[in-house]
């Protein structure tokens, strides 16, 4: 393939850029120390910094719960761990990946990136912003304590259904208050981000002139604060009813546990969009850059985004299919689900038409971005498979489904952090990160991504079952060939690492302010690395600075 | 000259893109492996099977659509071959089209969905109903107008196999971790109807021929309903997470001709009413054990182990325990009602007299307990019946 062979980096060493990169830097005021620095900071960068740090930790050790599944599936037969640890794993790498690494590293991308993006000196609530980085390592470490501890991890998967996550030991207590500090710092990096994107754009940076990821992230916010309450309620009455004896989800007590699904789910779906709407924000930067023409239907893009938003909240039972609903809610939630479809298809075919016609180059980032569009687009046909409730009884609860969302979080999220870490990163160093080796982590994420997950798809339609830790003999061909990818997959993201240690501590190749020929938007006015606090004055909002030009209706 | 490239391209594309969803969809399914859901044996599996196979093409039609015109796009709109990028941003036709069109599909999509989910929900008259019971981690079958009922677990041989380092060889045992000691044994071409609960957490009845599975929910009943085609052997799983030995759970339909189930029922009849008249005569301490080492092989060693040791911290160990060493009545009460807020659960329902009469001889006498007392299978029908 050529695709990956037309590298372009004459454009990443501007003078007017170095210029006003030495400029601005003599006007940081970097507190001094590191307590000063990182415990107490109140700078977006900084706290953004802290984030990505604390997902990248997290990204690899739920990728390390991820090798041990994969390794104890490589072939039938329990040849490493117990059912128990297994279920341990399967529950803590989903937690991890979820709550650890996902959600944080968007925050993370919120943090550096939206004050620069609509033109403010910082985010709103600076010391609410230390506060909802600073809770979270707590919050993990509690919830990895937990298997240290006499009674283990929760093992009843990440949807912590009841009762079966009610067996589980004393050390559910932890594992309860961790979701609730995971909840609480989500709710306040919110606040702070709608409170920023509502009060601090720039003179002329109307809500339509915005960015696509300052678009997506409003609405993400929004999702976050109406849900994560409710995931709070659940978990609260599971441990109430774990350690106090109420009966919230005990039948015999008067309560029902299929009402914990139902609470779950309500949080749980929109919870899956605020993993991927960010996502969808990322790619539409990037897909301009690289194509070198403006976005294609940017206010159907932020229409589609809302959309999206609002029909999550009305989907959530999806995933409960085979519970025993009455017919007529069935209907329902197909009918909403399959609706889903017609604004994720906007969005699809809008990047695509903003790649029709461009100039294309296909640094890494555009490498990613491609990759999610087309992997994410295979997550989501078969999310219109799964969303037709009769097949559903039979997809339900196999590797089918596995296989689904993982292609939506994984090439989908994922290779969207991804892309924006490449893309940004020049922005955030002041370097340039190595473009050989960043294509290399390219090509093997994307072609292992596939062995890992692809046959995966084949193993739940046959009848696989998830969260098994052994199965019979049939499945075993394809759950080796689906290991081996992710073996694979696991050790390219130390490349992922190896870059960005290069990029930061030892690149000498300085990137401009601009960084990309084709980037658009405010933060490509300021220099790179850019200033310490971003704006100390609002920049001059015209077509040119705009990352998407108004759209002549 | 410019727009034949673009043809050619665009065609070439498109043959690639082809070439690639065969690759991915059709070609591993020459390695012998199954690659795609089942028929299955009744019209609600041959239905899904119709309409997973519609959706499915429709996905790899767009899929086909959607990749082509990137890909085109890709090989030919690059700085690289100096393509001059066009500045449109928007086009209203274009939007409202790729809007409209995938509303139509899902509206065809929806109208078979709509039907195979009512002949799924909507259940005719039934001719005979069987009640499934989840438990950690095996099945209670009860035939409801026949009073037959019995447990169905992990048949022996896989489930010493599937021990961790067991050194047993999973592809030497037939149909490893999908054979059970007692299968469900079913009619063909009858309509069944089967109500789905379960005892402890949430479990739920997959068998993947039948076309769907159902949540078994603690206190709450759940109903579906089949009528089986042909008769042969039917396998399947638990397919809710329940606990840790939820992959151990699985399922077998022996469906029979009509005939030979009705045979089959009396059958299962005589053998009931010989076990009545075995719980009355009193049994000699031999026989007691050896049937309690069987029984608690097949039932209790899951948790407590073989050698009584049981599995910190949720299971404990029988030898040398206060129960077991105890008082027998107290030893009894808490084999036949379980003990809340633990995994063990009440088996009073679940085996029968002379089982758990077996059992507690067995578990009261092995692992150095030495108590030397038996359990009569009259004394647990006794206490039973009140």
């Amino acid at each position: 393939m050529s695709i990956a062979s037309t590298p372009d980096m004459t454009h990443s060493t501007d003078q007017a850029g170095d210029h006003a990169h030495n400029h601005d830097d003599h006007h940081d005021h970097k507190p001094s120390g590191i307590l000063n620095r990182w415990l107490f900071t109140t700078n977006h960068k900084d706290i953004g910094t802290l984030y990505l740090a604390f997902s990248l930790l997290m990204f690899f050790i739920g990728g390390a719960m991820a090798m041990v599944i994969r390794a104890e599936l490589f072939m039938p037969g329990l040849q490493l761990v117990e059912p128990e640890f297994f279920n341990q794993m399967t529950t803590m790498h989903a937690l991890i990946m979820v709550f650890g690494a996902v959600m944080p590293a968007w925050v993370g991308f919120a943090n550096w990136m939206i004050p620069m993006m609509i033109g403010a000196p910082d985010m709103a609530l600076p010391r609410l912003n230390n506060w909802s980085f600073w809770i979270l390592p707590f919050a993990f470490t509690m919830l990895l304590s937990t298997l240290f501890m006499d009674s283990g991890g929760p093992a009843a998967g990440w949807t912590l259904y009841p009762p079966l996550s009610l067996q589980g030991g004393q050390s559910f207590a932890f594992v309860v208050f961790a979701v609730h500090m995971m909840g609480i710092s989500s709710i306040m990096g919110s606040i702070n981000i709608i409170a920023t994107i509502l009060n601090m754009r720039a003179p002329g940076m109307v809500l339509l002139r915005m960015p696509l990821f300052v678009w997506t992230w409003l609405i993400t916010a929004f999702l976050l604060i109406a849900v994560m309450p409710v995931l709070a309620g659940a978990v609260t009455m599971l441990l109430t009813d774990h350690f106090f004896g109420t009966s919230f989800f005990n039948a015999a007590g008067g309560g029902d546990p299929v009402m914990f699904q139902h609470i779950f789910w309500f949080f749980g779906h929109p919870e899956v969009y605020i993993m991927i709407l960010p996502a969808f924000g990322v790619v539409s930067e990037i897909i301009p850059t690289f194509a070198r023409k403006p976005l294609f239907g940017y206010s159907a893009m932020v229409y589609a985004t809302a959309s999206i938003a609002f029909l999550s909240f009305i989907v959530w039972a999806h995933h409960m299919f085979t519970v025993g609903m009455p017919l007529t809610g069935e209907l329902f939630f197909m009918y909403a689900t399959m609706l889903i479809a017609v604004p994720t298809g906007v969005k699809v075919f809008n990047w695509v038409s903003t790649m029709w016609k461009g100039s294309m180059t296909f640094e890494t980032p555009m490498l990613f971005a491609i990759g999610f569009v087309v992997l994410f687009t295979i997550g989501g046909l078969s999310g219109l498979m799964l969303a037709i409730a009769s097949v559903d009884l039979q997809y339900h609860d196999t590797y089918f489904v596995v296989a689904h969302f993982h292609y939506v979080l994984v090439p989908g999220s994922v290779f969207a952090l991804m892309a924006g870490t490449y893309y940004w990163l020049p922005k955030w160093t002041g370097h340039m990160y190595s473009e050989k080796w960043g294509k290399i982590h390219f090509w093997l994420s994307a072609i292992s991504v596939n062995i890992l997950f692809f046959p995966q798809h084949y193993l739940g339609l046959a009848g696989m079952p998830r969260r098994i830790p052994d199965y019979s003999t049939q499945f075993a061909d394809f759950n080796m060939i689906s290991s081996i990818g992710g073996f694979l997959f696991g050790s390219s993201q130390l490349i992922f690492l190896g870059v960005i240690i290069h990029c930061v501590y030892k690149s000498r190749q300085k990137a401009s302010g601009q960084a990309w020929e084709g980037a658009r938007g405010l933060e490509w006015i300021l220099s790179s690395p850019p200033p310490y606090h971003s704006f100390n004055t609002p920049p001059v909002i015209d077509s040119s600075t705009l990352a998407h030009v108004d759209e002549a209706h | 000259m410019k727009k034949q490239n673009t043809f050619i391209v665009a065609a070439a594309v498109t043959a690639a893109m082809i070439a690639a969803f065969w690759l991915l969809l059709v070609a591993p399914g020459y390695t012998g492996n199954e690659i795609n859901m089942t028929r299955g044996v009744t019209d609600q599996s041959e239905i899904n099977y119709q309409l997973h196979m519609i959706v499915l093409w429709i996905c790899v039609v767009i899929g086909v659509i959607v990749f082509s015109a990137m890909f085109v796009s890709i090989v030919l709109h690059r700085k690289s071959k100096d393509h001059e990028a066009a500045q449109f941003t928007h086009s209203t036709k274009a939007e409202i089209i790729w809007t409209i069109i995938p509303v139509l599909i899902l509206i065809v999509m929806a109208v078979p969905a709509t039907t195979a989910l009512i002949h799924m929900e909507v259940a005719p008259e039934t001719e005979m109903t069987v009640k499934i019971t989840g438990f950690q981690w095996r099945w209670k079958y009860e035939y409801v107008e026949d009073g037959i009922q019995f447990i169905s677990s992990l048949d022996a041989e896989s489930n010493a196999a599937r021990r961790l380092a067991s050194g047993a060889e999973p592809a030497a045992v037939d149909n490893y971790l999908l054979e059970v000691d007692k299968p469900l044994v079913l009619p063909a071409e009858t309509k069944i109807k089967f109500l789905i609960t379960a005892d402890d957490v949430i479990h739920s009845w997959w068998v993947p021929a039948l076309g769907w599975k159902r949540d078994a929910v603690p206190g709450f009943i759940n109903e579906a309903w089949t009528e089986i085609r042909e008769p042969g052997i039917y396998r399947g799983q638990c397919a809710e997470l329940c606990g840790k030995d939820h992959g151990f759970m699985p399922i077998v339909l022996k469906v029979l001709p009509k005939a030979e189930f009705d045979q089959w029922v009396r059958q299962q009849k005589r053998l009931m009413a010989h076990e009545e008249a075995e719980v009355e005569r009193l049994w000699s301490r031999e026989e007691l054990m050896d049937l309690g080492k069987s029984v608690y092989t097949a039932q209790c060693a899951t948790c407590h182990q073989g050698d009584g040791q049981g599995l910190a911290p949720a299971f404990p160990p029988l030898a040398g325990s206060t129960v077991t060493r105890g008082p027998v009545s107290e030893h009894i009460d808490l084999v036949l009602n379980g003990r809340e807020g633990t995994a063990m659960q009440a088996w009073g329902n679940m085996l029968s007299d002379a089982d758990i009469a077996a059992a507690l001889t067995y578990t009261r006498n092995a692992f150095g307990n030495d108590m030397g007392d038996v359990v009569q299978p009259q004394m647990i029908a006794r206490i039973k019946n009140g």
